[in-house]
């Protein structure tokens, strides 16, 4: 490891540390007699069993995707805060296909759900490229009408195309919609029953690893940050800048989309509810990608992280203590990473210090 | 009928008018604002607590207040967080502005339960205004805007007059549209950058306060740590109205008209007879909003440094 990576990895973990270290006081303020099992909860919750881990990759799987999509918009010099409304449509289609195209083999129909949903949200992202493109519109706010369009409408879909009036919700899908462990279930497991971790996780590696490797590794990707980077230098090259901000919204919205089919196809039996707020893990997404540093496989790191902190905290509530501690521990952790480069100095400057002194002594021992 | 749906109009107008008028101190000082949201919640969330504290003890408007100038002090007090990263640290700007949106709804639910037992806080509403003696007596206009009303309305209309004077007929309002312009010039004059963008984040961050407070009180009487996204929404409608206040309070206007509508369609003769379903109504403000935007937004141009951290030696 060199030594900037090294530099960065280790402010992160101050950074991680200090937000864990409020949200303790705020424990200890709360409610002295039960802060300490409660904190400890959060810390190691997540690895407890096999199974708890399992549940973490579970959990992190929709916001690394939405993670990826807020990390690309960004490194392409767009604000993506639309990710909430391309997830929701992405897991429309996936449910709607999951439920309604039954005459199709399970393989084909998972597969055919997940690349009509990357498509949906694809088209979903779209409309605000297209408006930035061609008439000027400020991303941002078509993002966030695009947000409300989408959860209003999907209401509309659930309840005309495939409700459940029982539940108010949509039907739940069969039982072969869902993704494949591919194994996973034997690693992840304790003695009482399996994670429902299932492939969907390798899946979101995978895409930031393929994410991670458009934005580095080629022309395309090059091109895509030139525009984030610096327009008029872009332009001056040549590059088609209306072209690029249209096919990066796709991209971000695909992710997002792929993002909300591996929620809903995930086994636990989750339906889609009618609701009444944008869906958060669009929001969550926004978190994820500036913890991870807007870095494709830094997301996949903090996708995981945020993920374990919402387990530990969810069970801590039996010392009842609210689930909202651990969201006031990342947005704390959020807000320090604005030290980090503070941080990094300072921490930069210590680990001089202790070099200069060590070659010192090995002068003063030859 | 009409003074009906006016009166809604204005429920959601205000707020909206209140908290982009904030957005837009910060935006034209320099710094992007995407924070709205959860300044407008904790401006909320103390103001609530306020009214809960006195309500069984004092009148209604000095009650109100009391809770606008504690919301307001809240919200500045929230800012300094938004201002120290953005400014003294140089950090991206939407960083803090996440962390603030992320950190004031799990506050103010975590103390409310902490505090009261549960996250809904009810309060009872004795703000509401019947009609303003004699204003409200005058035919058709009076019924619109003097009957069934707030003093926060008229706050609002305030608000907009003085923010527009403060940003265009005083220097402060010059050199602080400057350093959102041009930060390099204004410094070169004697300006402070730092000091002037301060003072733009934390008057957003006031305003976002009152506005929050405004949004719960006619429309709600339990306040639950969220407002709904008015934050966003807010954000949309300074960004509608092109960072001009007059301009702003027309898109909040629209906006305000829209959501009032499509609330009350089933009231209204013509729309009733669409048969359209509910959802559709409930759509017609953002898909509006768009298409005016796509006719509108050609020519709009953002405060040029916006969102660029200062940095003296910089070019």
């Amino acid at each position: 490891m060199n030594r900037s990576s090294m530099l960065s990895f280790l402010s992160s973990v101050l950074v991680i540390v200090a937000g864990l270290a409020i949200g303790f006081i705020i424990l200890l303020i709360s409610n002295a007699n039960q802060a300490i099992p409660a904190f400890t909860t959060i810390l190691t919750f997540g690895i407890t069993s096999m199974r708890n881990l399992g549940d973490v990759l579970l959990f992190a799987t929709p916001i690394i995707l939405t993670g990826l999509s807020v990390a690309f918009a960004f490194k392409t010099g767009l604000f993506n805060i639309g990710a909430s409304g391309q997830f929701t449509i992405g897991a429309f289609v996936a449910v709607f296909i999951s439920l309604e195209f039954t005459f199709l083999p399970p393989p084909i129909r998972i597969i055919s759900a997940i690349l009509a949903a990357a498509t949906a949200g694809a088209l979903w992202g779209a409309i605000p490229g297209l408006l930035k493109a061609y008439r000027n519109v400020h991303e941002v706010i078509s993002c966030i009408m695009t947000n409300y369009i989408a959860m209003l409408f999907v209401n509309y879909m659930i309840i005309t195309f495939i409700f459940d009036p029982g539940n108010a919700t949509s039907r739940r899908l069969p039982a072969d919609s869902n993704l494949p462990t591919m194994g996973l279930d034997y690693i992840f497991r304790d003695a009482l029953r399996p994670s429902f971790v299932n492939v969907g996780i390798i899946l979101a590696i995978l895409t930031a690893v393929l994410i991670y490797i458009i934005l580095e590794k080629t022309t395309f990707g090059y091109e895509l940050k030139a525009c984030g980077f610096n327009k008029d230098a872009a332009k001056y090259a040549g590059i088609n800048e209306n072209r690029n901000i249209i096919t990066s919204m796709m991209i971000c919205g695909a992710l997002a989309g792929i993002g909300g089919a591996l929620n809903f196809m995930n086994g636990t039996g989750l339906a889609m509810g009618i609701v009444d707020v944008l869906a958060s893990e669009g929001f969550m997404g926004i978190s994820v990608a500036f913890l991870g540093l807007n870095h494709p496989i830094g997301v996949i790191f903090s996708g995981i992280l945020v993920a374990y902190l919402y387990i530990g905290g969810a069970r801590m509530q039996v010392f009842g203590f609210s689930i909202e501690i651990i969201e006031i521990v990342i947005s704390i952790i959020i807000y320090f990473c604005a030290f980090v480069f503070l941080v990094k100095t300072f921490v930069g400057k210590g680990l001089v210090k202790i070099t200069k002194k060590t070659t010192q002594k090995e002068e003063i021992v030859e | 009928m009409l003074s009906f749906v006016m009166q809604h109009t204005m429920f959601f107008m205000i707020p909206l008018l209140i908290v982009a008028l904030g957005g837009l101190f910060s935006e034209r000082s320099g710094i992007v604002n995407i924070a709205l949201e959860g300044k407008m919640i904790m401006g909320a969330f103390t103001g609530v607590l306020v009214i809960l504290t006195f309500q069984e003890t004092l009148p209604g408007q000095p009650i109100l207040i009391i809770a606008l100038i504690t919301s307001m002090l809240v919200g500045v007090a929230i800012s300094f967080f938004h201002a120290y990263a953005s400014i003294n640290l140089q950090a991206n700007q939407i960083i803090s502005g996440i962390a603030i949106n992320m950190f004031a709804p799990a506050f103010a639910v975590y103390t409310a339960r902490l505090l009261l037992g549960t996250h809904n806080m009810h309060f009872s509403n004795q703000f509401r205004i019947e009609s303003v003696p004699h204003l409200g007596d005058i035919p058709i206009i009076g019924e619109m805007f003097f009957q069934n009303t707030y003093i926060t309305t008229y706050l609002g209309f305030v608000i907009l007059a003085i923010v527009y004077i403060v940003l265009y007929k005083t220097k402060f309002g010059l050199r602080l549209r400057a350093c959102g312009e041009h930060p390099h010039a204004a410094d070169s004059v004697g300006v402070s950058v730092t000091k002037m963008r301060y003072s733009g984040v934390l008057i957003s961050g006031g305003l976002a306060g009152i506005g929050g407070l405004i949004w719960v009180i006619p429309i709600s009487t339990v306040f639950s740590g969220s407002v709904a996204g008015f934050g966003f929404l807010a954000l949309a409608v300074l960004i509608f109205g092109a960072w001009r206040p007059v301009r702003v309070m027309f898109a909040a206007f629209f906006f305000g008209l829209m959501q009032a509508i499509s609330h009350s369609y089933s009231g209204i003769e013509f729309l009733r007879a669409l048969e359209l379903p509910a959802h559709f109504y409930r759509m017609t403000p953002f898909i509006a909003t768009l298409i005016v935007l796509a006719f509108t937004s050609k020519n709009t141009v953002a405060p040029k440094a916006i969102g660029q951290p200062y940095d003296k030696g910089g070019r």
